[in-house]
């Protein structure tokens, strides 16, 4: 808040030598300076202005048409179908020219009305509370409307009968089984699909292998390996590992978590996401929180906790930063500042013990990038049919091509030139197998997101110790799990 | 006259009160209500809690925590920006002694008195991308790069926890002390001239010029001052959000009620409990408002 007007701020530059008259008294001057300062702080009053002016639950008309082989869907051919697109790391460029040239081909009288925003929630909260919502949401970016509140209203569009419809390309296959293991699940609550996550992405360590070959450094696969490279680079004048505490603290307890799944399983994600008694306390995750904890001790540039990821990352593209722990979109994220030659590469988090339940190759991947169909919106049919044609071998690989990062269709890289970053995340998710896990509490509370991104900060930059960080999130946890007000969600 | 005079009246105000109902009023108790349901933004109909977002955040560590932040606001703030600003405001209008018999300030103080002001009006979004730099941790930051070339372990002003809140308060003053100088200068304008100059006939200097004189007659515009400042101490929160650490960290030693609302409401979908933050706000602001008139209710020195 700037400070309020004040009433007679207009004589102060005149500086008049005689006595100022003083019709306006002190007294008033005050009363009204506290009201005006009522009126100015809780502007929370308005953040609840919407509420219940909105058309409450009245039933929209939906379109439908008649099913066929070519519209398994039944959709609509000529009723007009809106779509809204996080316009984030991946642009809309790839809604406007490929996926709705799709549709339109298909449906040549649908007419489609495209927007996008970068602030999700701010732009279509007012359309969910108010009954009309957009048929399409892209919900995604930092401002993305919360899963747990869409569901719990009942405004998503359950999509399993995309799931089985028949996919594009092949009619005698559905559409779940051309997609990566695991994206259906991922967008899966309770039991039923509501969202399409339809970017995939691996997370690891990332690395400059130019840096690393011209210095006849490997990536390790051991906890020994590791520590004894980081050595190595702190000698050589680099900071060995770094991640940016300001806004990114989620990059680094991704890998926090990798380890502890690495060690215990991926048994101790799924504990963590289920709010089970003890997930945090278990030894796993304590063991984890140390490791990572000297690592941060030993390893790290204290300053890194007050930049951004950007900050970061461009040190790393000058080559003052070894490894930082991203994910595959970091690549194309950072193309204007990297060097030609820096060649991004991944390496898995390494193991951390000798007894590690999960391989060296194992690798945190999922889905990722939500889209879903409005169940309360006039077209979810047609919406569901868009997403059925997103998910062809045409759609999928027209995005691949233009943003450089893999997606849930399988075999969508295939034939597409990749760079140099997604060869190496593309060939690390081959590699892994089976070996692939993910956790989900991060969308489904948020609470406990940010409570784990501040115990990151203080673990990483060493103002806690494991025990405390894993005291500390399991008292959130725990309080989560007793909070009546927040819908659960288990898998 | 007489009968014309109620719907004269009527006439003038039916519009702004109106507005002022539908857009002020209206929200307010709006928020009133909102804070007694579980509302997540969404859904147009609420279900009706009762108190039970009050009694969660009676147990709230956070919130809490963002209250003791405003306590040592209310308390730093005007104090700092007053002392500061009355200093600049005396120098700049009386400290340069008497020349023809006429009060002035020292050399150069139509300049600074601009100077001053510039702070005033950048917008805070830039202030935050601004102070962003100025205390950037690392070799680019405006004072860290040239201690660093100085060979001194850098200050983390926005990571060390015992520090943050203090370098959030060091802009939040470096930002208003403008204004209170112009307010100030213009109630020492308001002082008359032959006060400051039996003053000076009888052998004050400067100091004593200051605290016998200047200070006594502006104690109602201090008074002015001290309530926006206190009312001020209670948002804080554009700058908490744009410059701070993981927003309103590290570890929450800069998080201010304002940045709790919205956590609560924008990412955690909770509107009805940050509507709950909402009404403690409102009336932790009111009991201060309430506080500061009758505390400041002394008598003043009338010319």
């Amino acid at each position: 808040m700037s400070v309020p007007p004040e009433p007679r701020a207009d004589e102060s530059f005149r500086n008049r030598p005689e006595p100022a008259p003083s019709d306006l008294t002190r007294r008033t001057l005050l009363g009204r300076a506290a009201a005006a300062g009522l009126l100015a702080t809780p502007a929370a009053g308005l953040l609840s202005a919407c509420v219940g002016g909105g058309g409450g639950d009245a039933e929209q008309d939906q379109a439908t048409g008649t099913k066929s082989a070519e519209n398994p869907l039944g959709v609509d051919p000529k009723a007009p179908l809106e779509i809204v697109i996080f316009n984030g790391g991946y642009g809309e460029k790839y809604a406007t020219d490929i996926h709705e040239p799709l549709y339109k081909k298909k449906y040549p009288e649908a007419e489609i009305k495209h927007s996008a925003t970068q602030e999700i929630s701010t732009t279509l909260q007012p359309r969910f509370a108010g009954g009309n919502p957009p048929d399409f949401v892209n919900n995604s970016g930092t401002k993305f409307m919360d899963f747990g509140a869409l569901i719990g209203d009942g405004q998503l569009q359950d999509l399993t009968e995309l799931f089985d419809a028949p996919s594009v390309d092949d009619p005698n296959k559905k559409v779940r089984d051309t997609l990566v293991a695991g994206t259906v699940e991922s967008g899966t609550y309770n039991g039923k699909p509501y969202v399409l996550n339809y970017v995939f992405t691996v997370y690891g360590l990332w690395y400059s292998d130019k840096l690393f070959s011209s210095r006849g450094w490997t990536p390790p696969t051991t906890w020994s390996e590791f520590t004894s490279l980081l050595d190595t680079i702190k000698k050589a004048g680099i900071i060995p590992y770094g991640y940016a505490g300001k806004n990114a603290p989620y990059y680094q307890y991704l890998v926090i978590l990798t380890t502890a799944a690495k060690i215990g399983g991926p048994d101790v994600l799924k504990n963590i996401d289920n709010l089970v008694d003890g997930a945090w306390t278990a030894d796993p995750v304590r063991q984890a929180a140390e490791m990572w904890a000297e690592i941060g001790a030993k390893y790290m540039d204290k300053s890194h906790e007050g930049l951004i990821h950007t900050e970061v990352q461009l040190q790393q593209n000058q080559d003052k930063v070894a490894i930082y722990p991203s994910g595959s979109w970091l690549e194309n994220e950072q193309a204007k500042s990297t060097p030609p030659g820096f060649n991004y590469a991944v390496m898995p988090v390494p193991s951390a013990t000798a007894s590690d339940k999960v391989p060296a190759k194992g690798l945190y991947a999922t889905a990722g990038e939500p889209y879903f169909v409005s169940a309360k919106g006039r077209n979810p049919r047609g919406a569901m049919e868009y997403m059925r044609l997103m998910l062809s071998q045409e759609g999928a690989k027209g995005f691949v091509n233009l943003n450089k990062s893999l997606t849930a269709v399988t075999g969508s890289a295939e034939g597409v030139e990749l760079s140099p970053g997604l060869a190496s995340a593309s060939s690390a998710l081959t590699a892994a197998g089976q070996d692939v896990f993910s956790y989900r509490f991060d969308s489904w509370y948020k609470e406990l997101d940010t409570e784990l991104r501040t115990a990151t900060n203080a673990l990483m930059f060493g103002r806690e110790n494991a025990d405390q960080f894993v005291a500390r999130m399991q008292k959130k946890a725990d309080a989560i799990a007793n909070d009546s007000s927040i819908t659960k969600f288990s898998r | 006259m007489r009968h014309g005079k109620y719907p004269f009246i009527v006439g003038f105000l039916a519009a702004p009160v109106t507005l002022y109902v539908v857009f002020v009023i209206g929200p307010y108790a709006q928020a009133f209500y909102m804070a007694l349901t579980n509302w997540r933004g969404i859904s147009a109909n609420p279900q009706f809690i009762g108190l039970e977002n009050f009694q969660r955040l009676w147990e709230d560590d956070v919130f809490w925590k963002a209250v003791r932040h405003h306590g040592i606001l209310l308390l730093a703030l005007p104090l700092i920006t007053i002392a500061i600003a009355l200093f600049f405001a005396f120098m700049l209008n009386v400290g340069g002694g008497s020349r023809h018999g006429v009060m002035t300030g020292v050399w150069g103080s139509k300049f600074y008195r601009i100077v001053f002001f510039f702070p005033q009006v950048l917008a805070i979004a830039i202030l935050g991308v601004l102070f962003q730099m100025v205390y950037r941790p690392d070799a680019s930051g405006m004072i860290n790069g040239p201690l660093r070339q100085l060979g001194i372990e850098p200050i983390g002003f926005l990571i060390n926890p015992n520090l943050a809140l203090w370098s959030i308060i060091a802009v939040l003053v470096w930002q208003s002390v403008g204004f209170y100088v112009v307010l100030f200068s213009a109630g020492m304008a308001s002082v008359p001239k032959d006060i400051y100059e039996a003053a000076l006939m009888d052998g004050a200097g400067r100091a004593r010029m200051f605290f016998r004189v200047t200070v006594p007659l502006l104690w109602d515009t201090l008074q002015v001052a001290w309530v926006y400042l206190g009312i001020a101490a209670f948002d804080a929160f554009a700058i908490v959000q744009t410059l701070t650490v993981d927003q309103g960290g590290p570890d929450g030693s800069t998080t201010v009620l304002g940045m709790e609302i919205y956590r609560n409401a924008f990412v955690y979908s909770k509107y009805g409990y940050a509507s709950a933050m909402g009404v403690a706000l409102f009336f932790l602001t009111i009991t201060f408002a309430a506080l500061a008139l009758r505390v400041t209710r002394r008598e003043t020195v009338e010319l």
